[in-house]
Protein backbone atom coordinates (compact mmCIF):
# COMPACT_ATOMS: atom_id res chain seq x y z
CA UNK A 1 0.00 0.00 0.00
CA UNK A 2 1.45 3.33 -1.02
CA UNK A 3 0.86 6.68 0.60
CA UNK A 4 -2.18 8.48 -0.78
CA UNK A 5 -1.25 10.94 -3.50
CA UNK A 6 -3.08 14.23 -3.82
CA UNK A 7 -2.64 16.31 -6.96
CA UNK A 8 -3.88 19.81 -7.68
CA UNK A 9 -6.18 20.07 -10.67
CA UNK A 10 -4.38 21.93 -13.51
CA UNK A 11 -7.60 22.57 -15.43
CA UNK A 12 -10.30 25.22 -15.27
CA UNK A 13 -12.37 22.61 -13.39
CA UNK A 14 -15.27 22.63 -15.80
CA UNK A 15 -15.62 18.86 -15.65
CA UNK A 16 -16.15 16.68 -12.55
CA UNK A 17 -12.90 15.38 -11.06
CA UNK A 18 -14.29 11.85 -11.03
CA UNK A 19 -14.20 10.67 -14.61
CA UNK A 20 -17.62 9.52 -15.83
CA UNK A 21 -18.03 6.05 -17.32
CA UNK A 22 -18.39 5.91 -21.07
CA UNK A 23 -22.00 6.33 -22.07
CA UNK A 24 -23.76 3.02 -22.72
CA UNK A 25 -25.21 2.61 -26.22
CA UNK A 26 -28.99 2.97 -26.35
CA UNK A 27 -29.24 0.03 -28.72
CA UNK A 28 -26.95 -2.60 -30.23
CA UNK A 29 -28.06 -2.37 -33.88
CA UNK A 30 -25.02 -2.10 -36.12
CA UNK A 31 -22.55 -2.65 -33.28
CA UNK A 32 -20.30 -5.62 -32.72
CA UNK A 33 -20.47 -7.19 -29.27
CA UNK A 34 -17.37 -8.94 -27.95
CA UNK A 35 -17.86 -11.78 -25.49
CA UNK A 36 -14.72 -12.22 -23.40
CA UNK A 37 -14.29 -15.54 -21.60
CA UNK A 38 -11.80 -14.91 -18.79
CA UNK A 39 -11.15 -18.67 -18.48
CA UNK A 40 -12.96 -19.05 -15.22
CA UNK A 41 -15.15 -22.10 -14.70
CA UNK A 42 -18.59 -21.94 -16.30
CA UNK A 43 -18.18 -18.39 -17.57
CA UNK A 44 -18.58 -19.94 -21.01
CA UNK A 45 -22.07 -21.19 -20.12
CA UNK A 46 -23.19 -17.64 -19.47
CA UNK A 47 -21.47 -16.30 -22.57
CA UNK A 48 -22.80 -19.11 -24.81
CA UNK A 49 -26.33 -18.16 -23.80
CA UNK A 50 -25.66 -14.48 -24.46
CA UNK A 51 -24.18 -15.40 -27.84
CA UNK A 52 -27.31 -17.36 -28.66
CA UNK A 53 -29.64 -14.52 -27.65
CA UNK A 54 -27.65 -11.74 -29.34
CA UNK A 55 -27.08 -13.70 -32.55
CA UNK A 56 -30.77 -14.50 -32.57
CA UNK A 57 -31.45 -10.78 -32.57
CA UNK A 58 -29.18 -10.36 -35.59
CA UNK A 59 -26.40 -8.63 -33.63
CA UNK A 60 -22.80 -9.33 -34.62
CA UNK A 61 -20.94 -11.23 -31.91
CA UNK A 62 -17.26 -12.06 -31.62
CA UNK A 63 -15.79 -14.43 -29.05
CA UNK A 64 -12.51 -13.96 -27.19
CA UNK A 65 -10.73 -15.80 -24.42
CA UNK A 66 -8.09 -14.80 -21.91
CA UNK A 67 -5.41 -17.44 -21.32
CA UNK A 68 -6.04 -17.32 -17.56
CA UNK A 69 -8.30 -15.43 -15.18
CA UNK A 70 -5.38 -14.86 -12.81
CA UNK A 71 -3.71 -12.25 -14.99
CA UNK A 72 -4.84 -9.19 -16.90
CA UNK A 73 -5.59 -9.73 -20.57
CA UNK A 74 -2.54 -9.68 -22.88
CA UNK A 75 -2.05 -6.35 -24.64
CA UNK A 76 -2.53 -7.90 -28.08
CA UNK A 77 -5.90 -9.33 -27.05
CA UNK A 78 -7.02 -5.98 -25.62
CA UNK A 79 -5.98 -4.20 -28.81
CA UNK A 80 -7.75 -6.79 -30.92
CA UNK A 81 -11.00 -6.43 -28.97
CA UNK A 82 -10.79 -2.63 -29.06
CA UNK A 83 -10.27 -2.76 -32.83
CA UNK A 84 -13.10 -5.17 -33.56
CA UNK A 85 -15.88 -4.36 -31.07
CA UNK A 86 -17.83 -1.43 -29.71
CA UNK A 87 -19.24 -3.31 -26.72
CA UNK A 88 -17.69 -6.02 -24.55
CA UNK A 89 -19.28 -8.40 -22.06
CA UNK A 90 -17.13 -10.57 -19.85
CA UNK A 91 -18.23 -13.35 -17.58
CA UNK A 92 -16.75 -12.49 -14.22
CA UNK A 93 -18.19 -14.88 -11.67
CA UNK A 94 -18.35 -18.68 -11.40
CA UNK B 1 -2.05 25.81 18.97
CA UNK B 2 -1.60 25.75 22.74
CA UNK B 3 0.15 28.74 24.31
CA UNK B 4 3.88 28.37 24.70
CA UNK B 5 5.01 26.70 27.94
CA UNK B 6 6.44 29.26 30.34
CA UNK B 7 10.10 29.02 31.25
CA UNK B 8 12.82 27.94 28.85
CA UNK B 9 12.46 26.12 25.55
CA UNK B 10 15.47 24.36 24.04
CA UNK B 11 15.23 23.08 20.47
CA UNK B 12 17.97 20.66 19.45
CA UNK B 13 18.93 17.75 17.24
CA UNK B 14 21.35 14.95 18.04
CA UNK B 15 23.04 15.24 14.68
CA UNK B 16 24.33 18.73 15.51
CA UNK B 17 27.72 18.79 17.31
CA UNK B 18 26.85 22.04 19.09
CA UNK B 19 23.63 20.47 20.38
CA UNK B 20 25.70 17.57 21.67
CA UNK B 21 28.06 20.05 23.30
CA UNK B 22 25.24 21.72 25.24
CA UNK B 23 23.36 18.47 25.99
CA UNK B 24 24.79 18.21 29.53
CA UNK B 25 23.48 21.71 30.30
CA UNK B 26 19.85 20.58 29.95
CA UNK B 27 19.80 19.19 33.49
CA UNK B 28 21.19 22.43 34.87
CA UNK B 29 18.62 24.48 32.96
CA UNK B 30 15.86 22.19 34.20
CA UNK B 31 17.03 22.71 37.75
CA UNK B 32 16.58 26.46 37.51
CA UNK B 33 12.93 26.41 36.40
CA UNK B 34 10.51 24.93 33.90
CA UNK B 35 12.26 23.60 30.78
CA UNK B 36 10.85 22.09 27.60
CA UNK B 37 13.28 20.39 25.23
CA UNK B 38 12.05 19.77 21.67
CA UNK B 39 14.30 17.23 19.95
CA UNK B 40 14.11 16.97 16.17
CA UNK B 41 15.75 13.59 15.67
CA UNK B 42 16.52 11.54 18.80
CA UNK B 43 14.03 11.41 21.71
CA UNK B 44 16.86 10.07 23.91
CA UNK B 45 18.59 13.45 23.74
CA UNK B 46 19.03 14.98 27.20
CA UNK B 47 17.98 11.64 28.69
CA UNK B 48 16.73 11.86 32.25
CA UNK B 49 15.61 15.44 31.98
CA UNK B 50 11.88 15.92 32.41
CA UNK B 51 10.20 17.95 29.69
CA UNK B 52 11.92 16.35 26.70
CA UNK B 53 9.44 16.26 23.81
CA UNK B 54 9.88 14.11 20.72
CA UNK B 55 9.56 16.58 17.86
CA UNK B 56 10.43 14.30 14.98
CA UNK B 57 7.21 15.48 13.34
CA UNK B 58 8.85 18.95 13.51
CA UNK B 59 5.51 20.53 14.42
CA UNK B 60 6.89 22.47 17.39
CA UNK B 61 10.04 23.44 15.54
CA UNK B 62 7.93 24.66 12.64
CA UNK B 63 5.56 26.67 14.86
CA UNK B 64 8.51 28.20 16.71
CA UNK B 65 10.03 29.16 13.36
CA UNK B 66 13.35 27.54 14.25
CA UNK B 67 16.13 28.11 11.73
CA UNK B 68 19.17 27.04 13.74
CA UNK B 69 19.73 24.45 16.44
CA UNK B 70 20.30 24.71 19.30
CA UNK B 71 17.84 27.52 19.90
CA UNK B 72 17.10 28.67 23.45
CA UNK B 73 13.91 30.65 24.05
CA UNK B 74 12.57 32.31 27.18
CA UNK B 75 8.78 32.38 27.49
CA UNK B 76 6.85 34.48 30.02
CA UNK B 77 3.06 34.40 30.31
CA UNK B 78 2.83 32.30 27.18
CA UNK B 79 4.81 34.76 25.07
CA UNK B 80 8.35 34.61 23.79
CA UNK B 81 10.49 37.34 25.34
CA UNK B 82 14.03 36.33 24.32
CA UNK B 83 15.78 33.92 21.94
CA UNK B 84 19.36 32.92 21.14
CA UNK B 85 20.69 30.30 18.77
CA UNK B 86 23.95 28.42 18.47
CA UNK B 87 26.04 28.34 21.63
CA UNK B 88 26.91 31.83 22.86
CA UNK B 89 27.84 31.39 26.50
CA UNK B 90 27.04 34.94 27.58
CA UNK B 91 23.68 34.94 25.83
CA UNK B 92 22.74 31.59 27.35
CA UNK B 93 23.73 32.81 30.79
CA UNK B 94 21.75 36.00 30.55
CA UNK B 95 18.73 34.24 29.04
CA UNK B 96 18.71 31.48 31.67
CA UNK B 97 19.79 33.64 34.60
CA UNK B 98 22.46 31.01 35.44
CA UNK B 99 25.70 32.96 35.88
CA UNK B 100 27.99 29.91 35.78
CA UNK B 101 26.26 28.03 32.96
CA UNK B 102 28.64 26.25 30.62
CA UNK B 103 31.79 26.99 32.59
CA UNK B 104 34.56 25.11 30.84
CA UNK B 105 32.81 25.12 27.45
CA UNK B 106 34.15 27.30 24.67
CA UNK B 107 32.65 30.79 24.58
CA UNK B 108 31.07 30.34 21.22
CA UNK B 109 30.07 27.58 18.82
CA UNK B 110 27.79 28.15 15.85
CA UNK B 111 24.78 25.87 15.54
CA UNK B 112 23.47 23.79 12.66
CA UNK B 113 20.52 24.19 10.33
CA UNK B 114 17.17 23.15 11.76
CA UNK B 115 15.65 20.04 10.19
CA UNK B 116 12.64 22.19 9.31
CA UNK B 117 14.81 23.75 6.63
CA UNK B 118 16.07 20.53 5.08
CA UNK B 119 15.42 20.49 1.33
CA UNK B 120 11.79 19.74 0.55
CA UNK B 121 10.74 19.71 4.21
CA UNK B 122 9.59 23.32 4.53
CA UNK B 123 6.71 22.89 2.04
CA UNK B 124 5.61 19.65 3.68
CA UNK B 125 5.48 21.33 7.10
CA UNK B 126 3.71 24.39 5.74
CA UNK B 127 1.03 22.11 4.29
CA UNK B 128 0.71 20.02 7.44
CA UNK B 129 0.90 22.69 10.12
CA UNK B 130 0.57 26.04 8.35
CA UNK B 131 -2.44 27.77 6.85
CA UNK B 132 -1.73 27.01 3.21
CA UNK B 133 -4.90 26.98 1.13
CA UNK B 134 -5.11 26.28 -2.57
CA UNK B 135 -8.01 27.47 -4.65
CA UNK B 136 -7.59 24.55 -7.03
CA UNK B 137 -9.48 21.34 -6.58
CA UNK B 138 -7.61 18.47 -4.97
CA UNK B 139 -7.61 15.23 -6.93
CA UNK B 140 -6.98 12.20 -4.76
CA UNK B 141 -5.51 9.28 -6.63
CA UNK B 142 -6.40 5.69 -5.99
CA UNK B 143 -3.99 3.66 -3.89
CA UNK B 144 -2.81 1.65 -6.87
CA UNK B 145 -2.73 4.54 -9.31
CA UNK B 146 0.60 5.63 -10.74
CA UNK B 147 0.74 9.42 -10.54
CA UNK B 148 2.30 9.94 -13.97
CA UNK B 149 -0.15 7.55 -15.63
CA UNK B 150 -3.00 9.25 -13.78
CA UNK B 151 -2.04 12.58 -15.38
CA UNK B 152 -2.09 10.94 -18.81
CA UNK B 153 -5.45 9.33 -18.15
CA UNK B 154 -7.01 12.59 -17.03
CA UNK B 155 -5.96 14.23 -20.28
CA UNK B 156 -3.59 16.71 -18.63
CA UNK B 157 -0.52 16.04 -20.75
CA UNK B 158 0.78 16.97 -24.17
CA UNK B 159 1.54 13.33 -24.86
CA UNK B 160 4.77 13.26 -22.87
CA UNK B 161 4.87 12.46 -19.15
CA UNK B 162 4.39 15.40 -16.80
CA UNK B 163 5.64 15.93 -13.27
CA UNK B 164 2.64 15.14 -11.03
CA UNK B 165 1.48 18.45 -9.52
CA UNK B 166 1.51 17.60 -5.82
CA UNK B 167 0.69 20.33 -3.32
CA UNK B 168 4.29 20.38 -2.12
CA UNK B 169 5.62 20.97 -5.62
CA UNK B 170 3.06 23.65 -6.38
CA UNK B 171 3.82 25.44 -3.11
CA UNK B 172 7.53 25.36 -3.98
CA UNK B 173 6.75 26.65 -7.47
CA UNK B 174 4.70 29.53 -6.09
CA UNK B 175 7.72 30.62 -4.04
CA UNK B 176 9.29 31.53 -7.39
CA UNK B 177 7.12 34.64 -7.67
CA UNK B 178 6.02 37.45 -5.37
CA UNK B 179 2.66 37.53 -7.13
CA UNK B 180 -0.40 36.31 -5.27
CA UNK B 181 -1.73 32.86 -6.26
CA UNK B 182 -5.23 34.21 -6.84
CA UNK B 183 -4.12 36.97 -9.22
CA UNK B 184 -5.93 36.54 -12.54
CA UNK B 185 -3.59 37.00 -15.49
CA UNK B 186 -6.39 37.01 -18.02
CA UNK B 187 -8.88 34.71 -19.67
CA UNK B 188 -7.33 31.61 -21.22
CA UNK B 189 -8.68 30.66 -24.62
CA UNK B 190 -10.46 28.83 -26.07
CA UNK B 191 -12.77 28.39 -23.07
CA UNK B 192 -11.98 31.89 -21.77
CA UNK B 193 -11.40 30.48 -18.30
CA UNK B 194 -9.84 32.76 -15.67
CA UNK B 195 -6.13 31.97 -15.57
CA UNK B 196 -4.65 32.50 -12.11
CA UNK B 197 -1.03 32.51 -10.98
CA UNK B 198 -1.84 29.29 -9.09
CA UNK B 199 -3.09 27.51 -12.22
CA UNK B 200 0.02 28.61 -14.09
CA UNK B 201 2.19 27.32 -11.23
CA UNK B 202 0.46 23.92 -11.37
CA UNK B 203 1.08 23.64 -15.09
CA UNK B 204 4.66 24.89 -14.68
CA UNK B 205 5.26 22.05 -12.22
CA UNK B 206 3.87 19.60 -14.74
CA UNK B 207 6.05 21.02 -17.51
CA UNK B 208 9.17 20.45 -15.42
CA UNK B 209 9.96 24.07 -14.54
CA UNK B 210 12.06 25.15 -11.60
CA UNK B 211 10.42 27.79 -9.38
CA UNK B 212 12.90 30.37 -10.65
CA UNK B 213 11.42 30.00 -14.16
CA UNK B 214 7.94 30.95 -12.99
CA UNK B 215 8.25 34.73 -13.59
CA UNK B 216 9.19 34.00 -17.22
CA UNK B 217 6.31 31.56 -17.61
CA UNK B 218 3.91 34.13 -16.12
CA UNK B 219 5.10 36.79 -18.57
CA UNK B 220 4.70 34.34 -21.46
CA UNK B 221 1.17 33.46 -20.36
CA UNK B 222 0.29 37.14 -19.96
CA UNK B 223 1.57 37.82 -23.47
CA UNK B 224 -0.49 34.92 -24.82
CA UNK B 225 -3.62 36.32 -23.21
CA UNK B 226 -3.21 39.77 -24.76
CA UNK B 227 -5.84 40.23 -27.45
CA UNK B 228 -3.33 41.25 -30.17
CA UNK B 229 -1.57 37.92 -29.89
CA UNK B 230 -4.80 36.18 -30.82
CA UNK B 231 -4.08 32.96 -28.97
CA UNK B 232 -7.54 31.61 -29.77
CA UNK B 233 -6.86 31.87 -33.49
CA UNK B 234 -3.31 30.56 -33.17
CA UNK B 235 -4.76 27.53 -31.41
CA UNK B 236 -7.74 26.80 -33.63
CA UNK B 237 -6.17 27.49 -37.02
CA UNK B 238 -5.76 24.64 -39.47
CA UNK B 239 -2.29 26.09 -40.14
CA UNK B 240 0.94 25.17 -38.42
CA UNK B 241 1.49 27.92 -35.87
CA UNK B 242 2.03 27.73 -32.14
CA UNK B 243 3.44 30.25 -29.68
CA UNK B 244 7.21 30.73 -29.98
CA UNK B 245 8.73 32.23 -26.82
CA UNK B 246 11.79 34.47 -27.20
CA UNK B 247 13.38 35.65 -23.96
CA UNK B 248 15.69 38.65 -23.55
CA UNK B 249 17.68 40.20 -20.75
CA UNK B 250 19.25 39.19 -17.45
CA UNK B 251 16.33 36.92 -16.49
CA UNK B 252 17.18 34.56 -19.34
CA UNK B 253 20.82 34.36 -18.30
CA UNK B 254 19.95 34.03 -14.60
CA UNK B 255 18.01 30.82 -15.13
CA UNK B 256 20.54 29.43 -17.59
CA UNK B 257 18.47 29.62 -20.75
CA UNK B 258 20.20 28.51 -23.90
CA UNK B 259 20.89 31.09 -26.60
CA UNK B 260 23.97 29.30 -27.95
CA UNK B 261 24.72 25.85 -29.30
CA UNK B 262 21.47 24.14 -30.35
CA UNK B 263 19.46 27.15 -29.10
CA UNK B 264 16.35 26.08 -31.02
CA UNK B 265 16.79 22.44 -30.08
CA UNK B 266 16.50 20.13 -27.12
CA UNK B 267 18.56 19.70 -23.98
CA UNK B 268 18.11 22.86 -21.91
CA UNK B 269 15.65 22.54 -19.05
CA UNK B 270 14.61 26.20 -18.97
CA UNK B 271 14.05 26.47 -22.72
CA UNK B 272 12.17 23.19 -22.87
CA UNK B 273 9.99 23.58 -19.80
CA UNK B 274 9.07 27.28 -20.11
CA UNK B 275 7.70 26.81 -23.62
CA UNK B 276 5.97 23.63 -22.55
CA UNK B 277 4.37 25.29 -19.53
CA UNK B 278 2.70 27.88 -21.74
CA UNK B 279 1.29 25.15 -23.99
CA UNK B 280 0.04 23.16 -20.98
CA UNK B 281 -1.75 26.26 -19.67
CA UNK B 282 -3.53 26.63 -22.98
CA UNK B 283 -4.39 22.93 -22.97
CA UNK B 284 -5.49 22.58 -19.37
CA UNK B 285 -6.77 25.98 -18.27
CA UNK B 286 -7.95 27.10 -21.69
CA UNK B 287 -9.19 23.68 -22.75
CA UNK B 288 -7.35 23.85 -26.09
CA UNK B 289 -6.74 20.31 -27.25
CA UNK B 290 -5.70 18.94 -30.64
CA UNK B 291 -8.59 17.48 -32.57
CA UNK B 292 -11.04 19.53 -30.53
CA UNK B 293 -10.58 23.30 -30.85
CA UNK B 294 -7.00 22.89 -32.12
CA UNK B 295 -7.73 22.03 -35.77
CA UNK B 296 -4.18 22.09 -37.16
CA UNK B 297 -3.83 20.10 -40.36
CA UNK B 298 -0.23 19.18 -39.56
CA UNK B 299 0.88 21.29 -36.59
CA UNK B 300 4.58 21.43 -35.86
CA UNK B 301 6.85 19.82 -33.25
CA UNK B 302 7.36 23.23 -31.63
CA UNK B 303 3.83 22.98 -30.30
CA UNK B 304 5.28 20.81 -27.54
CA UNK B 305 7.64 23.65 -26.66
CA UNK B 306 9.40 26.33 -28.67
CA UNK B 307 11.36 28.69 -26.46
CA UNK B 308 14.84 30.17 -26.61
CA UNK B 309 16.85 33.20 -25.53
CA UNK B 310 18.49 35.78 -27.76
CA UNK B 311 22.30 35.73 -27.80
CA UNK B 312 22.55 39.43 -27.12
CA UNK B 313 25.59 41.18 -28.53
CA UNK B 314 26.74 44.72 -27.88
CA UNK B 315 27.08 45.21 -31.65
CA UNK B 316 23.36 44.73 -32.25
CA UNK B 317 20.27 45.99 -30.46
CA UNK B 318 18.42 43.19 -28.74
CA UNK B 319 14.86 42.28 -29.67
CA UNK B 320 13.76 43.81 -26.34
CA UNK B 321 15.38 47.15 -27.20
CA UNK B 322 13.96 47.08 -30.72
CA UNK B 323 10.55 46.57 -29.22
CA UNK B 324 10.86 49.60 -26.97
CA UNK B 325 12.26 48.25 -23.72
CA UNK B 326 15.42 49.35 -21.89
CA UNK B 327 18.74 47.64 -22.52
CA UNK B 328 18.63 46.05 -19.05
CA UNK B 329 15.03 44.90 -19.26
CA UNK B 330 14.05 41.25 -19.20
CA UNK B 331 11.27 40.47 -21.61
CA UNK B 332 9.32 37.71 -23.23
CA UNK B 333 8.29 38.10 -26.86
CA UNK B 334 5.62 35.79 -28.17
CA UNK B 335 5.49 35.00 -31.87
CA UNK B 336 2.97 32.78 -33.62
CA UNK B 337 5.47 30.62 -35.44
CA UNK B 338 5.84 27.44 -37.41
CA UNK B 339 8.90 25.27 -37.78
CA UNK B 340 12.52 26.08 -38.50
CA UNK B 341 13.79 26.47 -42.06
CA UNK B 342 17.57 26.53 -42.25
CA UNK B 343 19.54 29.02 -44.33
CA UNK B 344 22.87 27.57 -45.45
CA UNK B 345 25.25 30.24 -46.76
CA UNK B 346 28.87 29.38 -46.16
CA UNK B 347 30.35 31.59 -48.86
CA UNK B 348 29.05 35.13 -48.30
CA UNK B 349 31.64 37.36 -46.66
CA UNK B 350 29.97 40.69 -47.33
CA UNK B 351 26.74 41.99 -45.78
CA UNK B 352 25.31 42.66 -49.24
CA UNK B 353 25.72 39.07 -50.36
CA UNK B 354 24.45 37.60 -47.10
CA UNK B 355 21.43 39.91 -46.99
CA UNK B 356 20.50 38.76 -50.50
CA UNK B 357 20.77 35.14 -49.36
CA UNK B 358 18.52 35.85 -46.41
CA UNK B 359 15.99 37.63 -48.62
CA UNK B 360 15.89 34.76 -51.08
CA UNK B 361 15.18 32.28 -48.31
CA UNK B 362 12.66 34.55 -46.56
CA UNK B 363 10.72 34.79 -49.78
CA UNK B 364 9.63 31.17 -49.30
CA UNK B 365 7.63 31.98 -46.14
CA UNK B 366 4.09 30.63 -46.75
CA UNK B 367 4.76 30.45 -50.49
CA UNK B 368 7.14 32.42 -52.73
CA UNK B 369 4.11 33.84 -54.52
CA UNK B 370 2.38 35.11 -51.38
CA UNK B 371 3.08 38.38 -49.56
CA UNK B 372 1.96 40.20 -46.41
CA UNK B 373 0.47 36.99 -45.07
CA UNK B 374 2.79 35.42 -42.53
CA UNK B 375 5.31 37.31 -40.41
CA UNK B 376 8.74 35.78 -39.85
CA UNK B 377 11.55 35.66 -37.35
CA UNK B 378 15.01 35.62 -38.88
CA UNK B 379 17.41 33.93 -36.47
CA UNK B 380 20.94 35.06 -37.31
CA UNK B 381 23.78 32.94 -36.00
CA UNK B 382 26.90 34.50 -34.47
CA UNK B 383 29.08 33.71 -37.50
CA UNK B 384 26.55 35.32 -39.81
CA UNK B 385 25.90 38.29 -37.52
CA UNK B 386 29.65 38.93 -37.42
CA UNK B 387 29.60 39.62 -41.16
CA UNK B 388 27.13 42.45 -40.57
CA UNK B 389 28.54 43.77 -37.31
CA UNK B 390 32.10 43.97 -38.65
CA UNK B 391 30.84 45.87 -41.69
CA UNK B 392 29.02 48.32 -39.42
CA UNK B 393 25.51 47.11 -40.26
CA UNK B 394 23.16 47.46 -37.33
CA UNK B 395 20.16 45.17 -37.00
CA UNK B 396 18.00 48.08 -38.13
CA UNK B 397 20.17 48.50 -41.24
CA UNK B 398 19.85 44.81 -42.04
CA UNK B 399 16.09 45.06 -41.64
CA UNK B 400 15.96 48.06 -43.98
CA UNK B 401 18.07 46.28 -46.59
CA UNK B 402 15.93 43.14 -46.33
CA UNK B 403 12.76 45.20 -46.65
CA UNK B 404 14.10 46.65 -49.90
CA UNK B 405 15.25 43.28 -51.18
CA UNK B 406 11.89 41.76 -50.30
CA UNK B 407 9.80 44.24 -52.30
CA UNK B 408 8.65 42.60 -55.49
CA UNK B 409 6.71 43.24 -58.65
CA UNK B 410 3.30 41.80 -57.95
CA UNK B 411 2.95 40.73 -61.56
CA UNK B 412 5.39 37.86 -61.00
CA UNK B 413 3.37 36.69 -58.01
CA UNK B 414 -0.20 36.92 -59.28
CA UNK B 415 -2.44 33.89 -59.12
CA UNK B 416 -1.72 31.84 -62.22
CA UNK B 417 1.66 33.47 -62.93
CA UNK B 418 4.36 30.95 -63.71
CA UNK B 419 1.71 28.29 -64.27
CA UNK B 420 0.92 28.18 -60.55
CA UNK B 421 -2.65 28.85 -59.47
CA UNK B 422 -1.61 30.08 -56.03
CA UNK B 423 -0.64 33.72 -55.84
CA UNK B 424 -1.67 37.31 -55.18
CA UNK B 425 -5.03 38.72 -56.30
CA UNK B 426 -5.24 40.24 -59.78
CA UNK B 427 -6.06 43.62 -58.21
CA UNK B 428 -2.38 44.00 -57.33
CA UNK B 429 -1.29 43.81 -60.99
CA UNK B 430 1.28 46.46 -61.86
CA UNK B 431 2.07 47.22 -58.22
CA UNK B 432 5.05 46.63 -55.94
CA UNK B 433 4.38 44.48 -52.89
CA UNK B 434 6.42 43.98 -49.73
CA UNK B 435 6.86 40.36 -48.71
CA UNK B 436 6.16 41.24 -45.08
CA UNK B 437 3.76 43.74 -43.59
CA UNK B 438 5.47 46.62 -41.74
CA UNK B 439 6.76 45.22 -38.42
CA UNK B 440 6.26 41.70 -39.68
CA UNK B 441 9.92 40.71 -39.81
CA UNK B 442 11.79 40.25 -36.52
CA UNK B 443 15.53 39.65 -36.32
CA UNK B 444 17.05 37.73 -33.42
CA UNK B 445 20.63 36.65 -32.85
CA UNK B 446 21.11 33.10 -31.51
CA UNK B 447 23.10 29.95 -32.02
CA UNK B 448 26.45 28.32 -31.48
CA UNK B 449 29.69 30.05 -32.36
CA UNK B 450 30.49 27.71 -35.24
CA UNK B 451 28.36 27.46 -38.38
CA UNK B 452 27.56 29.84 -41.20
CA UNK B 453 23.88 29.00 -40.87
CA UNK B 454 20.87 31.04 -39.91
CA UNK B 455 17.20 30.16 -39.77
CA UNK B 456 13.75 31.37 -40.69
CA UNK B 457 10.85 30.77 -38.34
CA UNK B 458 7.86 31.42 -40.52
CA UNK B 459 4.81 32.95 -38.88
CA UNK B 460 1.14 32.22 -39.11
CA UNK B 461 -0.23 33.13 -42.53
CA UNK B 462 -2.84 35.23 -40.73
CA UNK B 463 -0.24 37.49 -39.13
CA UNK B 464 -1.14 41.07 -38.26
CA UNK B 465 -4.23 42.65 -36.74
CA UNK B 466 -6.62 40.12 -38.25
CA UNK B 467 -4.75 37.18 -36.73
CA UNK B 468 -1.69 37.41 -34.53
CA UNK B 469 0.72 40.22 -33.80
CA UNK B 470 3.93 39.57 -31.82
CA UNK B 471 3.56 40.69 -28.21
CA UNK B 472 6.36 41.58 -25.76
CA UNK B 473 5.93 41.68 -21.99
CA UNK B 474 8.42 42.66 -19.33
CA UNK B 475 9.21 39.88 -16.84
CA UNK B 476 8.15 40.86 -13.31
CA UNK B 477 9.40 39.16 -10.16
Amino acid sequence: MTQQTILLDPTAERAPSARPRLARPAQLDGLTVGLLDISKARGNVFLDRLDERLSGMGIAVKRYKKPTFTRVAPTLLKQQIAGECQVVVEGLAD
Amino acid sequence: MNPLPDGLILVAKRGCPTCTLVEPLAAELAGSGPLTVYVQDDPAYAGGVAGVVDDRSLEHSYRLNIEVVPTLIRVENGREVARTYGWHRDDWRSLSGLDALGEGLPALRPGCGSKTLDPGVAEELALRFGDVRFASREVTLGDEEDAIEACHQRGWTDGLPVVPPTRERVLRMLAGTTRKPDEVLGMAPPDLAPCTVEKVAINAVMAGCKPEYLPIVLAAVEAALVDEFGMHGVLCTTMFAGPVVIVNGPAARAVGMNSGVNALGQGNRANASIGRALQLVIRNVGGGRPGEVDRATLGNPGKLSFCFAEAEDSGWDSLAVERGFGAGASTVTLFAGEGVQGIVDQKSRTPESLAKSFALCLRAVDHPKLAMAGDAVLVVSPEHSRVFIQAGWSKARLLDELTALLTFDADDMLAGAGGIAEGLPAALAGKKVPKFRPGGLLIVRAGGSAGLFSAVIAGWAASGPTGSTPVTREIAS
